[in-house]
C-alpha cells in the first residue's frame, strides 16, 4: 500500500481509539479531580457497560439500531446505579482515603469480572452496529460505523464540557474539586457530590464501551486494556485536568493508531509507557494538571 | 507496634485449652479421612475410574471449553451406557484451568494428587499443554491432550503426553499445501496469532508451501489478547495471490469482519483460513458476507454432509448438535464441531488402552501408555466419528483426514478430502526409547 492511503487509514483506525479512549479517561480523570480516589474498577465499569449492551440489544427486537439506542440510554444508568450503589457502600465508609479506596477498587475489579463471568459468561457475544453502510475508499474499505463512533464521542465530550462549564451541577462539581471544605461551607452537598461524580465517572466508562461493543464483543475482561491505557492518558494529561485528558486521549490514541499500523502494537505501547516516564519525571502533575503547592 | 500485640498475641496463646486442643485434632482427623483425601489403594475394584479433565471453561478458550466439556459427557455417558472401562463405571472429574499455563499446571497437580485421578485429558490451548505437560511427566501422570499443536510429536514433551485424540497443525497444513498453490495460488501471506499455535503454522506452511512451489511473501503475527485487527491488514502485500489466516480467542468475529471491511467491495485475493478462525461463530453473522466462495479448512466438516455415514449421524446426535453444526436446544450456540470429535476419540482410544492393558488402577499407569502406544490404525466408527486414523507410537502422535470447505449460501461444505498419506511427516522423536 502507498504511503498516503496508509497514512490515512492510521489516522482513522488512532481516530477511532482516541474517541472511545477520551471518553474512558475523562470518566477517570473525572473520579480522581473531584474526589481524588484512583479507580482501578474503572476498566470493569467499561466492561459493565458492554455486556449490559449486549443484553440489552438482544432483548429489543427489530432493527438493530433499536436496541442500539436503548443500550445507548440503559447501559450507563446501570452502570451509574451500581456505581453510585459501590460508593456509598465501599468508599464513603473508607472515607475516601486514598491508599484503602485503591485496594477497595482492585476489590471492587475482581467482584465485577468475576459477577460477569458466572452471570454473563467467559463468551465474547457480539453486538449488530446500528448502522450498516461501509465506506469504500479507492485503496481500502472502512467500516461506516468506526467514523460515527468519533462523531457520537466528540459529541458527548462537548456535552461534558457544556455541563461542567454552564450548569449549577457543573458548578458544584468544580467547586468540590477546588476544596471540599470550603464547598462545605457555602452548603454544597459534597456527600451527594462525590456519589454523583462517581456515577457520572462509571457512566461515560459505560459509554465509551456501548461505542465500541459493535466493533469489539462484549467479554468479560475487555476492561484491561482500557483501564491501563486510561491511565496512561489521565498521568500525561494531569490528574482532574479534563482539557489534558481529552489532548492526551488524542495524542496517545493517534500515536497508537499510527504507530501500531506502521510498526507494530507493541511498540505503540512501549513509547506510551515511556511517555508517561518521561512526563512523570519532568512534569509529575502533567501537561495540565495543577501543580502541587 | 510491638508494645500492642504482644499481649494480645499471649491471650491467645493462653486461651488454647485442652478441650479446643481436641477438637482441632477430631476435626483434623475428620478432614483427612474425608473422601477424596484417601489416596486410592484398593485393588481390584468396582469404583468408577477417574478421569480428570482440564478444561478452559473461563479465559480466552471458553467457547472451546464449553464444547469440549459436553462432548466429553456425551462420550462418557455412551461408554457407560455400554459398560463402562473394564466393567468399571468412569467418573468424570472436572476441573477449570482458565486457559492459563500456570493454572494448567496446578490443575494436573490437583487431579493426579488431590482427585486422585487415573489419568487427565482434554486441554487444547497449546500454550497450556506447553505450562502442564511438564507437571504430568514429573508426577508420572497419563496426560492426553486434544491440541493439534506440534508439540507431542516434535519431542518437546515427555513419555507420559499423548496426542490420539486429534491431528497435529503440522500434518494439518502439510496436507493442505498442495491444494492450495494448485487451487489458489502461490503467493501466500499469511495471518496468525503470535504465540506457539500461530507459529506452528507459519513454520510449517511456510516449509510445506515452499515444497510446493510456492512461497509466503509475509508474515503477519498477532498478539494473542489483540481486539483491533485493521491495523494490521495494510502490511498485506498488494502482489498477494493467498491471505492464508488462522486465529483465535475472543477476537475473532472482530478479525473476519474487519478484514470483510478492509478489502470491502474492491478487489481481494483469495482467501483459505483455518475454521478456527470462525469457531463457535455463526457464518451468517451480519459482517460475514464477503467470506462468501471463500475457504476453510476443517477438522470435521460443521455441516452435516448429505452423505454422512452413520457413525457421523449418530455422533452429531450425542452430542446434541443440528445438521447446521450449532446446539439442538440453542441454534445461536455454534459448535466447535471441527476440533472437539477430539474429546470422543481421546475418551474411546483411553477405553481401548485400558482394556488391552487390563488397567485396574493408577499402578497400571505405564501398562496404559504402552498399550496406547502398541496402537495404529484406529478404523472410523463410532469410536472415531471424524475418520479413521493412523497412531504412530513413537511420536504420541494421531494422523487423519483432513477436509477442505467453500462457503456457499452462508455455509461450509466440503470440496476436497485429504488423505491420511497427505499429512504424514517423518518422525522427528522416539518416545519409547525414553524410560518411563
Amino acid at each position: 500500500m502507498d504511503f498516503g492511503p496508509y497514512l490515512l487509514l492510521a489516522s482513522l483506525e488512532g481516530a477511532v481509539g482516541a474517541a472511545v479512549l477520551a471518553l474512558t479517561a475523562l470518566g477517570l480523570s473525572l473520579v480522581f479531580g473531584v474526589m481524588r480516589i484512583v479507580n482501578v474498577a474503572h476498566g470493569e465499569f467499561y466492561m459493565l457497560g458492554a455486556v449490559i449492551a449486549w443484553w440489552v440489544t438482544s432483548m429489543v427486537g427489530g432493527h438493530p439500531a433499536l436496541g442500539f439506542v436503548a443500550a445507548m440510554v440503559v447501559s450507563p444508568l446501570i452502570v451509574g446505579i451500581a456505581a453510585a450503589a459501590a460508593e456509598r457502600l465501599v468508599l464513603r465508609r473508607l472515607d475516601y482515603d486514598p491508599e484503602a479506596t485503591i485496594v477497595a477498587t482492585i476489590g471492587l475489579l475482581y467482584v465485577i469480572q468475576q459477577l460477569a463471568l458466572s452471570t454473563y459468561g467467559a463468551d465474547a457475544r457480539p453486538v449488530a452496529a446500528p448502522i450498516d453502510f461501509r465506506v469504500q475508499f479507492p485503496w481500502f474499505g472502512y467500516s461506516g460505523y468506526k467514523l460515527c463512533v468519533i462523531g457520537a464521542s466528540a459529541v458527548m465530550m462537548l456535552a461534558v464540557w457544556l455541563v461542567l462549564t454552564h450548569t449549577r451541577v457543573g458548578l458544584m462539581m468544580r467547586a468540590t474539586q477546588h476544596d471540599p471544605e470550603t464547598a462545605r461551607a457555602f452548603a454544597i452537598p459534597v456527600d451527594r457530590v462525590y456519589a454523583g461524580v462517581f456515577a457520572i465517572g462509571a457512566m461515560l466508562a459505560a459509554l465509551g464501551a456501548v461505542l465500541i461493543v459493535p466493533i469489539q464483543q462484549a467479554h468479560y475482561l475487555m476492561g484491561h486494556d482500557p483501564l491501563l491505557l486510561s491511565f496512561i492518558v489521565v498521568i500525561i494529561g494531569g490528574l482532574g485536568s479534563l482539557r489534558g485528558t481529552v489532548l492526551a486521549a488524542v495524542i496517545i490514541g493517534m500515536s497508537d493508531g499510527i504507530i501500531s499500523v506502521f510498526f507494530s502494537p507493541t511498540l505503540a505501547k512501549i513509547l506510551a509507557t515511556l511517555l508517561v516516564a518521561f512526563v512523570l519525571v519532568w512534569r509529575p502533575a502533567g501537561l495540565f494538571g495543577a501543580r502541587p503547592a | 507496634m510491638s508494645s500492642t500485640t504482644a499481649p494480645q498475641a499471649q491471650k491467645v496463646r493462653s486461651a488454647i485449652t485442652r478441650r479446643t486442643a481436641l477438637k482441632g485434632l477430631a476435626g483434623g482427623a475428620a478432614l483427612a479421612a474425608a473422601p477424596g483425601f484417601v489416596p486410592y489403594i484398593q485393588a481390584q475394584s468396582s469404583a468408577p475410574l477417574k478421569l480428570g479433565f482440564q478444561v478452559h471453561r473461563t479465559g480466552i478458550g471458553a467457547a472451546y471449553g464449553r464444547w469440549y466439556d459436553r462432548v466429553t459427557t456425551a462420550a462418557a455417558a455412551l461408554i457407560n451406557e455400554e459398560g463402562g472401562i473394564n466393567g468399571r463405571m468412569i467418573e468424570i472429574v472436572t476441573e477449570d484451568d482458565g486457559t492459563d499455563p500456570k493454572r494448567g499446571a496446578e490443575v494436573v497437580e490437583k487431579l493426579a494428587s488431590q482427585h486422585g485421578c487415573d489419568l487427565a485429558f482434554g486441554t487444547l490451548f497449546s500454550h497450556v499443554v506447553m505450562g502442564s505437560s511438564p507437571r504430568a511427566g514429573e508426577l508420572k501422570f497419563p496426560y492426553f491432550v486434544v491440541s493439534e499443536g506440534h508439540h507431542v510429536a516434535s519431542g518437546k514433551l515427555n513419555r507420559y503426553t499423548l496426542q490420539p485424540g486429534i491431528t497435529d497443525v503440522k500434518s494439518q497444513v502439510r496436507a493442505m499445501a498442495p491444494w492450495v498453490s494448485q487451487n489458489l495460488g502461490k503467493k501466500v501471506t499469511m495471518i496468525f496469532p503470535d504465540y506457539a499455535f500461530g507459529h506452528d503454522h507459519r513454520d510449517f506452511f511456510s516449509e510445506a508451501i515452499a515444497a510446493q512451489g510456492g512461497e509466503v511473501i509475509e508474515k503477519i503475527a498477532i498478539p494473542p489478547t489483540e481486539s483491533s485487527f485493521t491495523r494490521y491488514f495494510p502490511r498485506i502485500p498488494r502482489d498477494t495471490e493467498v491471505i492464508y489466516h488462522v486465529m483465535v480467542g475472543p477476537g475473532v468475529l472482530t478479525f473476519v469482519k474487519e478484514l470483510g471491511e478492509f478489502y470491502g467491495s474492491g478487489a481481494r485475493p483469495q482467501i483459505f483460513g483455518f475454521i478456527d478462525s470462525l469457531e463457535a461463530v455463526d457464518i451468517a453473522t451480519p459482517g460475514l458476507e464477503f467470506l462468501e466462495g471463500t475457504y476453510f479448512w476443517e477438522g470435521m466438516p460443521r455441516y452435516a454432509p448429505a452423505d454422512a455415514p452413520e457413525y457421523e449421524t449418530f455422533y452429531r446426535e450425542r452430542v446434541g448438535v443440528d445438521a447446521n453444526g450449532a446446539s439442538v436446544s440453542d441454534s445461536k450456540d455454534i459448535s466447535t464441531y471441527a476440533h472437539m470429535f477430539g474429546c470422543w476419540e481421546t475418551l474411546h482410544v483411553i477405553k481401548a488402552g485400558m482394556e488391552a492393558a487390563g488397567y485396574q488402577g493408577p499402578d497400571d499407569r505405564v501398562k496404559l501408555i504402552e498399550a496406547v502406544e502398541a496402537m495404529t490404525t484406529m478404523p472410523a466408527g463410532r469410536a472415531h466419528p471424524q475418520g479413521d486414523k493412523v497412531f504412530n507410537g513413537k511420536t504420541h502422535q494421531v494422523f487423519g483426514h483432513q477436509y477442505i470447505s467453500q462457503v456457499a449460501d452462508a455455509k461450509l461444505s466440503v470440496v476436497h478430502t485429504a488423505s491420511i498419506d497427505d499429512g504424514m511427516y517423518p518422525d522427528e522423536t522416539d518416545y519409547t526409547a525414553q524410560p518411563f
